[in-house]
């Protein structure tokens, strides 16, 4: 455990975990696993930061933009498309080889030791390129096996390829799976290419259908965690994500992360050229709350690129890029599994304390009678440690909590930078946060200069500075009764969403380092 | 004909290589594809369409090449020649 990475774990130390990937109803704070999971599959998730949401906190993932090519074609994608400030799946880049990105994965978790997760994404199809994609797996399985290996796919190739995923010991494999009616899925997808043909409209949309769910059944039977990705399309597939739903949960997908639809016009993708609009934030969380009852919902992605490398929310590819990757002697990268090792065991006893600090927290709020009183949304400025200690000025994301009399559940991620400097810089950056949290009754932060102060009153949203450097989840209970209070003395007026939260999806990137400059830890 | 890349398009995906019955397709120093023509079928004598366009994201990108006008007899005996009856 070196120094880098206790303060690493300082910063992140986050008291208000919540249930791993997870609905209200697991109780997976417990390093020992939640008690209604299988320890089997708990030891299968716990480091996994997309299939877990108290894992995203601790732990990192790389992908490997080593599948260029895809045998389908989506309304939402157009492969001709990189922006590098811009940040969606199915873009990248640079590209890599198999030995490349073995190198790269080397070198990252020699930086990075919380990085336990290696992924291809694409940036085409994983399935379509299974040389290239089981050859990295080969590479990365003897040079570091101690990383967890994962893909994500269409499917349209999957049941073909389930024995190789299995023989790598590949053990969780993300589908994305819009809709389980053909006549849905051709107005999401144009064409396939299988079984050396094209295949365009009902057609189409049916086969991709059929080996989605059969690939879907061979994994589960294989016991491989399967995610199940959805894109939400308004209007074309919103309602419909219900039926895939129920029936991915039929078939043991262990969770459903429904995503909205990107659609930016410069984007150059169908829908964003025929103005198809993505999804506002409540229509997004109305459907993720009623799906949830179902099955384990995953709230907090971000959308990240087939070359993401870090924490989600982050992204440190910049650091790690071909030239650099190329120019690094293999021999000089020191593979330290000792010092992986220590910073596992570290964030298990990190993961005991804050598993106390819940049950503490279970109790706070209740025979207050506000237990009638409906939940409001809340965003939080956190530069991490569970606290509330970030400048309003200073976020460029905010977390969302549904608070309650007795709970305060973390609901999803707001980004409010620009994720694209040459499609917004001229937009009001004030008024995009306002947009931004425009369902939440409030917004917690450290401090708040007066002129934001007063925009944000006056859009509706109450600017809360009275809780600085307190801890989140304590501080939303506690604020809810004063909220409650000023509701029922009239001095604070009930909000009414406007129903129109816009949302800034994909992930953040970091800025570029300076040229040359390669990450400390790579060359010793 | 045979078939040509149009490298403005081109966005070396790679998904074409694998796909081409007769190994004509390689990539360019600069990580996009090209089609030899002199290997070229058509994929006549293998398939009903061309694999190049059946499995290219990019419209207009893999498409028969308008110097190079071949019949099917000249592309069949093509086949022949490269890979037997």
């Amino acid at each position: 455990m070196d120094k880098k990475d206790s303060e690493f774990l300082k910063i992140i130390q986050e008291p208000e975990t919540e249930a791993s990937g997870c609905s209200e109803k697991s109780t997976c704070g417990s390093s020992a696993g939640p008690a209604d999971m299988d320890p089997e599959v708990w030891e299968k998730v716990k480091n996994h930061p997309c299939y877990s949401e108290e894992a995203h906190h601790f732990y990192a993932r790389m992908h490997v933009a080593v599948a260029p090519a895809c045998n389908i074609q989506c309304n939402y994608c157009n492969r001709k498309y990189d922006c590098s400030n811009e940040s969606r799946p199915g873009v990248v880049s640079e590209r890599l080889t198999p030995e490349l990105a073995a190198k790269k994965v080397l070198a990252v978790a020699s930086e990075i030791h919380q990085m336990t997760v290696v992924g291809i994404a694409g940036a085409g199809d994983s399935l379509a390129n299974p040389e290239k994609t089981f050859k990295t797996f080969e590479l990365i399985s003897k040079a570091a096996p101690d990383i967890k290996l994962c893909l994500s796919t269409n499917g349209l190739a999957l049941p073909d390829m389930v024995d190789r995923i299995a023989d790598y010991n590949v053990d969780h494999v993300t589908v994305t799976i819009n809709m389980v009616d053909p006549e849905v899925g051709e107005r999401i997808y144009p064409w396939i290419y299988f079984n050396k043909k094209r295949w365009k409209g009902r057609d189409a949309a049916r086969i991709l259908s059929e080996r989605q769910l059969l690939g879907l059944e061979m994994l589960t039977a294989r016991k491989i965690l399967v995610k199940v990705n959805s894109v939400m399309i308004p209007g074309v597939n919103d309602e419909h994500l219900k039926a895939v739903n129920r029936e991915v949960k039929k078939r043991g997908a262990f969770l459903h992360n429904i995503m909205p639809l990107i659609s930016e016009p410069e984007h150059g993708t169908f829908y964003g050229l025929t103005g198809q609009r993505g999804p506002t934030a409540e229509e997004l969380k109305h459907l993720q709350d009623s799906c949830e009852g179902e099955m384990n919902m995953m709230r907090h992605c971000r959308q990240c690129r087939a070359d993401a490398v870090g924490l989600l929310g982050e992204d440190r590819s910049s650091e790690f890029t071909n030239e650099k990757i190329e120019a690094i002697e293999i021999a000089d990268v020191s593979y330290d599994l000792s010092a992986r090792e220590a910073y596992r065991d570290k964030v298990e006893e990190t993961r005991e304390k804050e598993r106390k600090i819940k049950e503490m927290l279970a109790g706070l709020g209740r025979g207050k009678g506000l237990e009638e009183e409906a939940p409001v949304l809340v965003a939080v400025a956190t530069a991490g440690e569970g606290l509330i200690n970030q400048h309003f000025g200073h976020a460029r994301e905010f977390q969302v909590y549904e608070v309650s009399a007795t709970e305060a559940k973390f609901i999803g991620h707001r980004r409010v930078d620009l994720y694209c400097e040459g499609g917004y810089g001229e937009d009001d950056s004030l008024s995009r946060i306002t947009e931004a949290l425009s369902d939440c009754v409030g917004v917690m932060v450290a401090k708040v200069g007066g002129c934001p102060k007063k925009t944000l009153e006056e859009a509706g949203i109450l600017p809360i500075d009275g809780y600085a450097y307190q801890s989140i989840k304590p501080s939303l209970l506690q604020w809810f009764s004063e909220y409650v209070e000023g509701i029922r003395s009239g001095k604070i007026v009930p909000k009414s969403s406007s129903g129109q939260t816009k949302i800034r999806s994909g992930a953040f990137t970091a800025p570029s380092p300076a040229p040359g400059q390669i990450p400390l830890a790579i060359l010793k | 004909m045979a078939y040509t890349i149009v490298l403005e398009n081109c966005t070396g995906c790679s998904a074409c290589e694998p796909e081409c019955p007769n190994s004509a397709i390689s990539a360019t120093a600069d990580g996009l594809y090209q089609i030899d023509s002199d290997l070229c079928t058509e994929c006549v004598g293998f398939f009903e369409e061309a694999q190049c366009t059946a499995v290219c994201p990019i419209e207009e990108t893999c498409i028969p090449d308008p110097a190079l006008v071949e019949d099917r007899e000249t592309l069949m005996a093509r086949k022949i020649k490269l890979h037997g009856e």
